[in-house]
C-alpha cells in the first residue's frame, strides 16, 4: 500500500503529461462537422456567374471540393492559388458566402475563376445548413453528394496530403 | 429642479438603450425570455467560449436571427436546439443532454469525488489498524 502511494502521484503525473502532450497538437477551433456522412443539404440558389438556378442535383457526379469563400475573407485569397491548382485535378465548386454580387465578381475577375459552379448565397442560408462558422471552409463531397470531410481554414498542400488525399482514396 | 434633473436622466438612459445594434420585436415577454435563454444556452461555433447571445461574431448574429425566426414560427426550444445540433453538432449546446456519450461529462466529477472518498476512508482505516496493532504489540 505504501509503495503504491509513492508511485501513484508519478502515475497520475504521467497520465496528465500524456493528455497535455496530445493537447499540444490539437486545435480547439477544429470541430467535427455534424454533416459528415450526410448529403449536401438541399438548396435552390443562383449561379453567381450565369444567373442559372442551381440545386444539389446539379452538383458534380464525381468527388469534388465545395469551397466556402467570400471577397471579405483574407484567408480565401491566400488559398485561392492552391485551389486553382487543385481544380485541374478535381472539380471545385464555389459557395460564395454572405457576399455581394459585385464584390464577388470583382474578386473572381482579379484573382481568376477556377470554380466549376459558383453557388451565390448572399444570406448565408446554405452556409448555415452546412454548419459553416466562417470562411474559408471546404467540404469534400463524393460522387453521390455525401459529405466526407470538412476543413476549416486554409486548404494548402499540407492539408491536401494529410486530410483530403487519404479520404479521396477511400471514396473513389 | 428635481423634476428636470429626473427627466434629463431618463432621456439619457433611453439614448443609451437606442445604441443597441439589434432590435427584435417579440409577441410576448415569455417569447423574449425564451430568446434570451436560448441565447445563453447556444454556443457560438466560431468563438471558443461564448454564447451566441453574448458574442459579436457574424455567425452568432446569424444564429440569433435564426432562433428569432424559429421562435416567431412557433418552434419549441427543443426543436430549435435540434436544428442547431443538426448543423453545428453537439458543440453548440452549453447544456448537453444526458445520454451515453455524455455520461462521463455528467458523472465523471462526482465519480472521482466518491473514488477519492473511498480511498481516504481506506487509508484512515488502515492507519488506525496499524496504530492498534502497534499498541497491542507494545
Amino acid at each position: 500500500m505504501n509503495r503504491l502511494m509513492v508511485w501513484l502521484p508519478l502515475g497520475v503525473f504521467a497520465i496528465l503529461v500524456g493528455f497535455f502532450f496530445k493537447g499540444l497538437t490539437l486545435d480547439p477551433r477544429e470541430q467535427p462537422s455534424a454533416l459528415i456522412g450526410q448529403p449536401v443539404p438541399a438548396f435552390e440558389l443562383t449561379d453567381l456567374n450565369t444567373g442559372q438556378l442551381l440545386s444539389r442535383e446539379m452538383l458534380p457526379k464525381e468527388p469534388f471540393l465545395l469551397n466556402v469563400w467570400a471577397s471579405w475573407c483574407i484567408t480565401c485569397q491566400v488559398e485561392h492559388p492552391y485551389l486553382t491548382e487543385l481544380s485541374e485535378q478535381m472539380p471545385v465548386v464555389g459557395l460564395n458566402y454572405k457576399d455581394t454580387e459585385r464584390a464577388a465578381k470583382n474578386w473572381l475577375q482579379k484573382l481568376g475563376d477556377p470554380y466549376a459552379l459558383q453557388i451565390f448565397d448572399p444570406s448565408g442560408r446554405l452556409g448555415l445548413d452546412l454548419g459553416v462558422a466562417g470562411a474559408p471552409e471546404t467540404f469534400l463531397v463524393d460522387s453521390n453528394g455525401v459529405i466526407h470531410l470538412r476543413i476549416q481554414g486554409e486548404v494548402n498542400d499540407r492539408v491536401f496530403a494529410q486530410k483530403i488525399q487519404p479520404m479521396l482514396e477511400t471514396i473513389q | 429642479m428635481m423634476r428636470k434633473l429626473l427627466v434629463a436622466c431618463v432621456l439619457g438612459f433611453s439614448l443609451s438603450v437606442q445604441a443597441a445594434i439589434e432590435t427584435y420585436q417579440f409577441d410576448s415577454p415569455e417569447q423574449e425570455a425564451r430568446f434570451r435563454q436560448l441565447g445563453y444556452e447556444l454556443r457560438c461555433p466560431k468563438c471558443q467560449n461564448q454564447a451566441i447571445g453574448d458574442s459579436d461574431a457574424e455567425i452568432s448574429g446569424d444564429l440569433r436571427a435564426e432562433v428569432y425566426r424559429m421562435l416567431k414560427e412557433g418552434a419549441t426550444d427543443a426543436e430549435i436546439k435540434d436544428f442547431m445540433v443538426a448543423r453545428y453538432g453537439r458543440y453548440v449546446l452549453y447544456n448537453p443532454p444526458l445520454d451515453q456519450q455524455t455520461l462521463i461529462l455528467w458523472f465523471g466529477p462526482a465519480g472521482l469525488l466518491v473514488l477519492g472518498g473511498i480511498l481516504v476512508v481506506l487509508r484512515i482505516r488502515q492507519s488506525k489498524k496499524a496504530l492498534e496493532e502497534g499498541e497491542s504489540q507494545a
